[in-house]
């Protein structure tokens, strides 16, 4: 599938047959190419590669702001990783957090692509409100969300209008709801995102398939299950992959809806790494959370990258 | 619609699923756009009635623009405003340049490991900005950059050239061999082809290509927050998120702080939808 390809890993490229320039010897014909992405290599170096690398370092360090030390300790942050409880509920948070979202933000971004894929009127304007959220700040989103769900907010007053609950619900303040309040302003802001995505994948879906299903006498049910939701499949999940590691980063939200609390509840390995680095200095351990971070990332990758792999290859 | 009784007449169903749809396009535009019409409704509704349980719908009769007034003279709104513009411009105007030559030589040059190249950009857009948030503290330092606008651009350099260099790629390779070919027959180097020739030709890509990098700044908050110390530099996302009252929470006050940094960017994205949905799909549709 082209629309896989493209996303998860390079394609190759077609056989350049443009004439070479007139330049006489091979290694002066790379000079150029090679120059060209020298800027764009060294940005990214300086911002990138570097500082994970230098993070993962440290990460067995005990380097802290506060008693300026910095020796290498080996092992030592991890026993500590092992034994903090705070850690794993955090951990935990945003694995629920991220599984939550990127599920319902699949399900609701299908639905929502199977809509605009459609033709009628005003469909532009659909699409153009669809893109709205996408451009709000998360932190602007953050603040509605917060007065939306207030205790004097207008989710409450709906609620107790009518009559599903007799008091004002605290949504933020309770250790139960806040973080699928969290969970909900998220799944608004990023829904689109992925409706965009899937779009783009059913539009490469041959129309004549459609034709050709509804004259063998399939029903358009059928036709979904078995035509294009397969076919769509490797965009679906390359789509959900993006959406994951981005959903696993997760701060903003909660740094500044509920900064963490009520009681840790909806504390994320961002937010609790940012807390032990900026609150605490200890870059040392900070550094080891945001290593953990790190490989738990690349296991999301690798998990949905065999699912992906699988799925081409059965299709051939 | 009512008509569902035992002859299930064959207009009927069809009007039943013309409107269960015209319902379904509805909500989606309703769950779209209601959250943001709350805040902009919130920002012009004086507190009296803001802290009414009872909701006031329309702000109008009894609108007030006191909470604009207070975002630009009581809370001094505009150093974060010109902080962001001048951090986010600069950086997606460099980044568009880096992009564009990177992009150029591997989509249309003949560059050595083409693949190695953009796998790695790809990997390194996944890495999670707090495990490079420290080192880049302490690198800005040594250099004397923290708190500066040239520190903070130089990282959203970094971080938003993943993004515009797959964009601009996918663009660049759609475009004819011939192009080029033409234009070394005229005498162009690469430089000058890439500039006249392919920019003007894929402008359907640097648009969205831009227009990404610069929201994904715009918005970037972690960063932000750690890497200018000194209130004076913040960007408008640490403004947003530190933003509160002595008594009780703003909400007024924060709905026309959110209005402001937020209307250009739905203009924006309004006036180029189009473009956007292209771009960002560009690699997707385009096989």
């Amino acid at each position: 599938m082209s629309s896989v390809t493209e996303i998860a890993a390079p394609p190759r490229e077609p056989r350049h047959d443009v004439p070479r320039a007139k330049t006489p010897r091979p290694w002066r014909q790379l000079i150029g190419p090679v120059l060209l992405i020298v800027p764009m290599l060294a940005s990214l170096l300086a911002v990138s590669l570097y500082p994970v690398l230098r993070t993962i370092w440290t990460a067995f360090t005990n380097t802290s702001l506060e008693t300026q030390g910095s020796n290498f300790t080996g092992l030592a942050n991890v026993r500590r990783l092992q034994h903090d409880s705070l850690f794993w509920q955090a951990w935990r948070q945003t694995l629920e957090f991220t599984a939550v979202t990127t599920l319902a933000e699949t399900l609701l971004g299908l639905i929502i692509a199977l809509a605009l894929y459609k033709t009628f009127r005003g469909r532009g304007l659909v699409r153009a409100a669809v893109l709205v959220p996408w451009a709000i700040p998360t932190v602007v989103t953050a603040r509605m969300f917060s007065w939306l769900f207030d205790q004097g907010g207008l989710v409450n007053y709906l609620l107790v209008t009518l009559h599903l609950v007799s008091s004002p619900v605290n949504f933020l303040g309770s250790t139960t709801l806040a973080l699928p309040t969290l969970m909900v302003a998220d799944i608004w802001k990023t829904t689109p995102f992925m409706a965009l995505l899937l779009l783009a994948g059913l539009q490469t879906i041959p129309p004549g398939l459609g034709e050709a299903a509804r004259i063998d006498g399939a029903s358009s049910w059928d036709y979904f299950w078995r035509v294009r939701l397969p076919l769509l499949m490797p965009t679906l999940l390359v789509a959900a992959l993006l959406r994951a590691l981005d959903a696993f980063r997760v701060f903003d939200l909660p740094y500044v809806v509920t900064g963490g609390g009520p009681a840790s509840s909806t504390q994320t390995m961002s937010t609790y790494a940012y807390n032990i680095l900026f609150s605490g200095l200890e870059i040392g351990y900070g550094s080891m959370i945001a290593t953990a971070m790190f490989v738990t990332e690349v296991l999301i990758a690798g998990v949905f990258g065999i699912f992906i792999v699988r799925r081409i290859r059965q299709e051939g | 619609m009512t008509a569902i009784s035992p002859p299930l007449f064959r207009g009927a169903k069809r009007e039943v699923r013309r409107w269960s749809f015209g319902l379904l396009v509805t909500g989606i535009a309703v769950w779209s756009l209601f959250p943001f019409a709350w805040q902009v409704i919130t920002s012009f509704e004086p507190d009296r009635d803001l802290s009414r349980f009872t909701p006031t719908w329309l702000p109008v009769p009894g609108g007030t623009l006191q909470h604009y007034i207070n975002v630009f003279e009581v809370k001094d709104f505009t150093p974060y405003i010109l902080n962001s513009v001048v951090v986010d411009v600069s950086a997606t105007a460099i980044a568009l340049v880096f992009a564009a030559l990177a992009a150029y030589s591997i989509a249309r040059l003949p560059l050595p490991g083409k693949g190695v190249v953009l796998g790695l950009v790809l990997a390194v857009s996944m890495f999670p900005q707090i495990s490079i948030v420290t080192p880049l503290y302490e690198v800005l330092i040594s250099m004397h950059l923290i708190d500066t606008y040239q520190g903070l651009s130089g990282v959203y350099i970094g971080l938003s050239l993943p993004l515009m260099v797959y964009i601009l790629w996918a663009h660049f390779r759609t475009i004819p061999r011939e192009i080029d070919e033409a234009a070394r027959i005229d005498g162009a180097g690469p430089l000058r082809t890439l500039w006249s020739v392919i920019i003007p030709v894929a402008l359907p890509g640097v648009v969205p290509a831009a227009l990404l990098g610069f929201i994904a700044s715009w918005n970037e908050l972690l960063l932000a927050l750690s890497l200018m110390t000194s209130p004076s530099r913040q960007t408008i996302p640490v403004g947003i998120a530190n933003f509160t009252g002595i008594y009780s929470i703003p909400w007024g006050d924060i709905a026309a702080a959110s209005v402001v940094v937020t209307v250009p960017l739905v203009v924006l994205v309004l006036i180029f939808q189009r473009r956007i949905v292209e771009g960002v799909t560009a690699g997707a549709v385009k096989g």
